[in-house]
């Protein structure tokens, strides 16, 4: 193909000729071959021969399908081509609007009337190309053109078009809601007969109305239950299952009346996609019915044995839908369940896992885990993942509900956090925090746990897990009082390899060593005020042994010197603390603090060893990292001088200024064995928004101020995460903690004081709540004292919302779990349906009950919108009267448009504004009885139930329907 | 509802697409690679279901089924049957088998117009209106019957292919 021959230019190629052409091109030539072939097409399809022009848009329209080239500049020649005499190039134009053509396609409203001529053409090939054609691209406005035509074409003679017309009387009232008031009764009489290709279409149309607003079909259910028994026809009888699935749960006498025929064809048919229809129907709709339930059952049985995997899949599908109500069929079929867990078929696995996990109750969960945990460790990455995730979910159903012993349930999300495939690092991130902060009582063995994952250095380098060992260092921080050795965990969160964490969660290791040196610097003072002489006697000896290395005071030297006899100290202080060992986790709090000493060598060392790895990251650029380094250096300076400088101290001064420190040590350690507790979702939806605020005030001139003022990064802020906004609030304390211990206290009252002045605006700390709402008043000297308040709370409270669930036989009883009662509070979210559907409903029911105040709702919508649309209205009632006389009731519409407009408006709220309602509603009486009976006349069968149903309607919204199906 | 009707071959190249949602080629053509990612690592002897919602949004099902060369694969929605679905490509195939005579992946390479016919007879903007093979048959045989008469009024086919084939 070196250049266009004379043969290329003077014989157009067909699709056979491009299609070959393309298959003798390689991979790496096919796109130049196309976009060659592409420029021909641009230039033949502009020929004013159509057979030209057609092959053209032909090729093209072959090229956008399979090589997914780009048509949309063509589409005003397809309407050329369907423009054409010929079928040929008519079928071929057609092709391409309905595989190119978008609502936004500009041309798309000059086919409106080729699309009209076509569907009145006597060829029914023809009609049948545009029909395709509108189902695929029918606009508003193409839907409201055509309505009229289509309706012509439901009552035509040759089945294959009728079925297509009643087909796209789907989109039809999707665009064009208005069009239901024409079509909907002709569709209704479509559903005589039973075993029809009509049928097949009608019902099909019903099932797909029915899963949008199954309430207005309701009347239909006796229509669609004689097509229920009455059917041989598979696809059908699938059809009225799914429609009656959406109706069912509406009217409770349904069901009754549906069973029976269901067992029926569940026990009869030979079909299986027929009994996996009655199979589903009845699981999800009919559970109460036990003969059903059983039947279904034992159905499913059948699917089971089967070899086929697609029956099998089907039948563990089945299985988990009756899970959550009938236990008893995931038991009885326990044996095929674990033996699919082990299936090759992905699908089946999924299913069998799920199952599993619905049978996992408080005796069995801890052995379902460690088979499934075990299974995990030996299956492929994808479905091991699917297995955590699973147990995952299941036990934190309801909070914790299913777990007894928590100390077991912590060390099993250790275990899995170390299955090499885990992904779930997020997850077990948000359960570690959520259990540390409910139940009490595993504390001690969660921070084993924690200490466990953060000195394996082998998971600093799984990305997924990273967030899970972010929880670990808060669960460390928070939790260090239930710690056996804080050293230890120190120099884990400080270990080199934590530059291999992202900025935001080497925050919370930072954070976290904070917390655990203010906790080591606290108990060292508790235990001085016992035994000062000791520490003195330690303190002096110090003294002698460094003497001559500290000659000068000044602060940067000294930190410079540290760093130098660092090494030196360490290898004596990491010694001791790893001696500590105690049985119980819990006991170990006092053990620690009284038995084993802190002393003053291994608190200096701890100084000495953070301000050496924080140093560096004083000049970190994420802002969050260096704001910490810059606090805890702070920090580290003020206590420092206390502990390393005891030389140029003088006797005197070494009083005042250790009571400073300790002070500020206090502070600080009061702020953070403040007690968090979890947080309800609506929270903030309790406290009222104050009468000065302005929420809603236009802030467009403050964009001119701040436009230069780049935000920092998004990565570097979470306020979701419970801890991380304690932690910013902590640090915001620290900063004053660091600068003078003066304001600091100065602040807490200033706080206190704001606290009193807007008592109102804060969450109230008693009232049965948990103070973690509250601002933590995190260097209130009296502290304390509300710590324990606040905890006593806690225990108060878990005590109250328990559900006692201790079970006698086991060993342990069940900790406390905190819950929330969050059921009350909860904000309704009522989703309003949309507009289009309740007009299009609104208008069902007008038809299918003659009510006529909904049918105004539905009419309001031509008025409300432009007037070209009242326009195309106008000719349609023009149209409808002669051709049916049905526009009876629609004309007085048109003479008052305001107080229909203003009926609109109530249409939810019919009850409130009957009183204005009743004012119309009188005048328009008279043709409300004329469209009912109109409407009798055309529907003969369903005369006495819609008399029936005349005076219920004034409500619309409770169709109380009288018992069907007698 | 019917959302898609795809047929690609082992190789991944499609054969036949028809989306019954307005989308764009970008769209379709990632839609196209995903199902195809999914299909070509699932062993032969699986269940015909995929997970779909990940690729076409909620509410969404996939099945295929492998003929030699070829994958046929339905999505759909709630509102249809899965067995009945498989059902339905098993139809489609017969329906090309009588069509083409032993069909084969070239013949749908080749027959793209007719191809459509055969689907468009089938399936009506996304639901199914015809499941009889023969019923099929007869239209598209009738469509082609009436392409072939307005073709010969052009008297001189233009086209390389039909010159050579007078």
């Amino acid at each position: 193909m070196a250049s266009p021959s004379l043969m290329d230019t003077l014989f157009q190629r067909g699709l056979d000729d491009i299609i070959k052409g393309v298959r003798h091109q390689q991979s790496s030539t096919e796109s130049i071959f196309i976009s060659r072939v592409i420029e021909e097409i641009r230039r033949e399809i502009k020929s004013t021969d159509l057979q030209t022009k057609s092959t053209a848009l032909q090729k093209l329209t072959y090229l956008n399908s399979i090589h997914f080239i780009d048509m949309s500049w063509a589409s005003f020649h397809a309407i050329e081509c369907i423009s054409s005499p010929t079928f040929s190039h008519k079928k071929i134009g057609y092709l391409a609007i309905s595989q190119s053509f978008s609502e936004s396609t500009p041309v798309i409203l000059l086919i409106s009337n080729q699309l009209r001529k076509d569907l009145k053409s006597g060829n029914e090939f023809e009609v049948s190309l545009a029909l395709d054609c509108l189902s695929r691209i029918g606009t508003v406005d193409l839907c409201r053109d055509l309505a009229s035509e289509v309706f012509i074409l439901m009552s035509s003679s040759k089945v294959f078009i009728r079925k297509k017309a009643i087909g796209i009387v789907l989109r039809l009232f999707e665009k064009y809601p208005d069009a239901v008031r024409v079509c909907f009764k002709k569709l209704v009489e479509s559903l005589e007969g039973s075993d029809s290709p009509i049928v097949s279409a009608v019902v099909g149309v019903f099932c797909e109305l029915s899963a949008k607003d199954p309430r207005s079909y309701l009347p239909l259910a006796p229509e669609f239950y004689r097509i229920l028994v009455d059917s041989k026809n598979n696809w059908v009888l699938i059809k009225v299952l799914k429609i009656f699935v959406k109706l069912a749960p509406l009217e409770p006498r349904l069901a009754k009346r549906l069973v029976e025929p269901i067992c029926d064809h569940m026990r009869k048919t030979g079909a299986k996609s027929l009994v996996f229809e009655c199979i589903r129907t009845v699981v999800t709709s009919f559970t109460e019915y036990e003969s059903a339930m059983k039947l279904a059952a034992a159905k499913i049985r059948e699917f089971l044995m089967e070899d086929d995997p697609n029956l099998k899949y089907l039948g563990l599908h089945a299985i988990s839908i009756m899970a959550p109500k009938h236990l008893w069929a995931v038991l009885e079929n326990k044996d095929v369940v674990i033996q699919s867990l082990s299936d090759e078929d992905p699908n089946i696995k999924l299913e069998s896992l799920r199952l599993v996990m619905a049978m996992a109750s408080e005796s069995n969960l801890m052995e379902t885990c460690r088979v499934l945990v075990n299974y995990a460790l030996k299956s492929d990455p994808d479905f091991c993942n699917e297995i955590l995730g699973s147990i995952l979910s299941t036990c934190c159903q309801n909070v914790y509900e299913v777990i007894i012993d928590f100390d077991w349930y912590v060390s099993l999300l250790g275990e899995m956090s170390r299955i090499p495939n885990c992904k779930k690092g997020e997850e077990i991130e948000n359960q570690l925090i959520d259990i540390g902060m409910r139940v009490k009582d595993v504390r001690p063995e969660l921070v084993r746990i924690a200490r466990d994952l953060l000195i394996d250095p082998a998971l600093l380098g799984n990305p997924f897990l990273h967030r899970l060992l972010s929880a670990a260092a808060w669960v460390c921080g928070e939790y260090v009082e239930f710690s056996r050795n804080p050293v230890e965990l120190m120099e884990a969160l400080l270990q080199p390899r934590t530059s291999l964490l992202p900025s935001s969660i080497r925050t919370v290791y930072m954070q976290s060593a904070f917390k655990i040196l203010i906790f080591c610097i606290h108990s060292y003072f508790l235990q001085k005020e016992d035994m000062t002489s000791e520490v003195s006697d330690l303190a002096s000896k110090r003294e002698c042994s460094e003497s001559s290395d500290l000659a000068t005071g000044k602060a940067l030297v000294q930190s410079d010197q540290d760093e130098g006899f660092n090494p030196r100290e360490s290898n004596q202080s990491y010694e001791y603390p790893s001696a500590v060992d105690t049985g119980d986790g819990q006991s170990s709090t006092p053990t620690f603090m009284e038995k084993k000493s802190l002393m003053h060598e291994s608190i200096v060392n701890l100084l000495n060893l953070m301000e050496l790895v924080l140093s560096p990251l004083s000049g970190s650029l994420d802002v969050e990292i260096q704001e910490r380094a810059c606090n805890v250096l702070g920090f580290i300076e003020l206590v420092q001088q206390e502990f390393s400088n005891p030389l140029i101290r003088k006797e005197a001064n070494l009083d005042r200024e250790e009571v400073i420190a300790s002070r500020v040590v206090e502070w600080v350690h009061d702020g953070f064995t403040e007690e968090l507790g979890p947080v309800s979702v609506t929270a903030q939806d309790r406290v009222p928004i104050p009468d000065e605020l302005v929420l809603k005030e236009n802030l467009t001139d403050l964009e001119a101020i701040c436009g230069g003022v780049e935000l920092p990064a998004p990565g570097s802020f979470s306020l979701t995460s419970p801890y991380y906004g304690e932690s910013a609030v902590f640090s915001v304390s620290n900063l004053q903690a660091e600068e003078d211990s003066e304001p600091s206290t100065e602040s807490t009252s200033l706080l206190t004081e704001h606290r009193k002045r807007h008592e109102l605006y804060y969450l109230p700390s008693e009232k049965n709540k948990i103070p973690a709402n509250d601002y933590p008043p995190a260097n209130d000297p009296s502290s304390s004292i509300s710590t324990n308040d606040a905890t006593e709370d806690l225990v108060k409270l878990a005590d109250q919302s328990l559900v006692s669930k201790r079970k006698p036989n086991h060993a342990k009883p069940r900790p406390v779990v905190v819950k929330l009662e969050e059921g009350e509070a909860a904000p309704v979210v009522s989703k309003k349906p949309e507009l289009k559907d309740d007009l299009l409903s609104g208008a069902i029911h007008d038809i299918l009950l003659g009510n006529e105040a909904k049918a105004a709702s539905s009419q309001s919508n031509p008025s409300d919108k432009s007037s070209s649309k009242r326009k195309g209205k106008a000719k349609h009632v023009d149209l409808l009267d002669s051709k049916e006389n049905l526009a009876v009731g629609e004309q007085p519409n048109h003479e008052n448009p305001s107080s229909r407009r203003s009926k609109h408006r109530g249409d939810g709220k019919q009850k409130s504004k009957k009183s204005k309602g009743k004012k119309n509603g009188d005048g328009r009486e008279d043709d409300g009885e004329k469209e009912s009976q109109k409407i009798r006349d055309h529907h003969g069968r369903h005369k006495s139930r819609q008399r029936a149903d005349a005076p219920i309607n004034v409500v619309p919204q409770t169709p109380d329907i009288p018992d069907y199906l007698l | 509802m019917i959302k898609s009707v795809l047929v690609i071959n082992t190789q991944g190249k499609p054969r036949l697409t028809k989306f019954y949602d307005i989308l764009t080629v970008e769209k379709q053509q990632e839609l196209l690679r995903s199902v195809f990612g999914v299909l070509c690592s699932r062993a032969d002897n699986v269940s015909n279901f995929v997970e779909a919602e990940s690729i076409f949004g909620p509410d969404s099902r996939l099945v295929y089924k492998h003929y030699a060369t070829l994958y046929f694969v339905i999505v759909f929605d709630s509102s249809e049957n899965e067995l009945a679905m498989l059902d339905l490509i098993q139809v489609f195939v017969e329906t090309l088998d009588k069509c083409f005579r032993n069909v084969s992946e070239l013949d749908m390479v080749f027959n793209y117009s007719k191809l459509h016919n055969i689907l468009d007879g089938i399936i009506f903007g996304g639901q199914v209106m015809e499941t009889s093979s023969a019923e099929i048959i007869r239209a598209v045989e009738e469509i082609s019957k009436l392409e072939a008469a307005s073709n010969s009024i052009s008297l001189v086919p233009k086209t390389v292919s039909g010159w050579r084939s007078r």
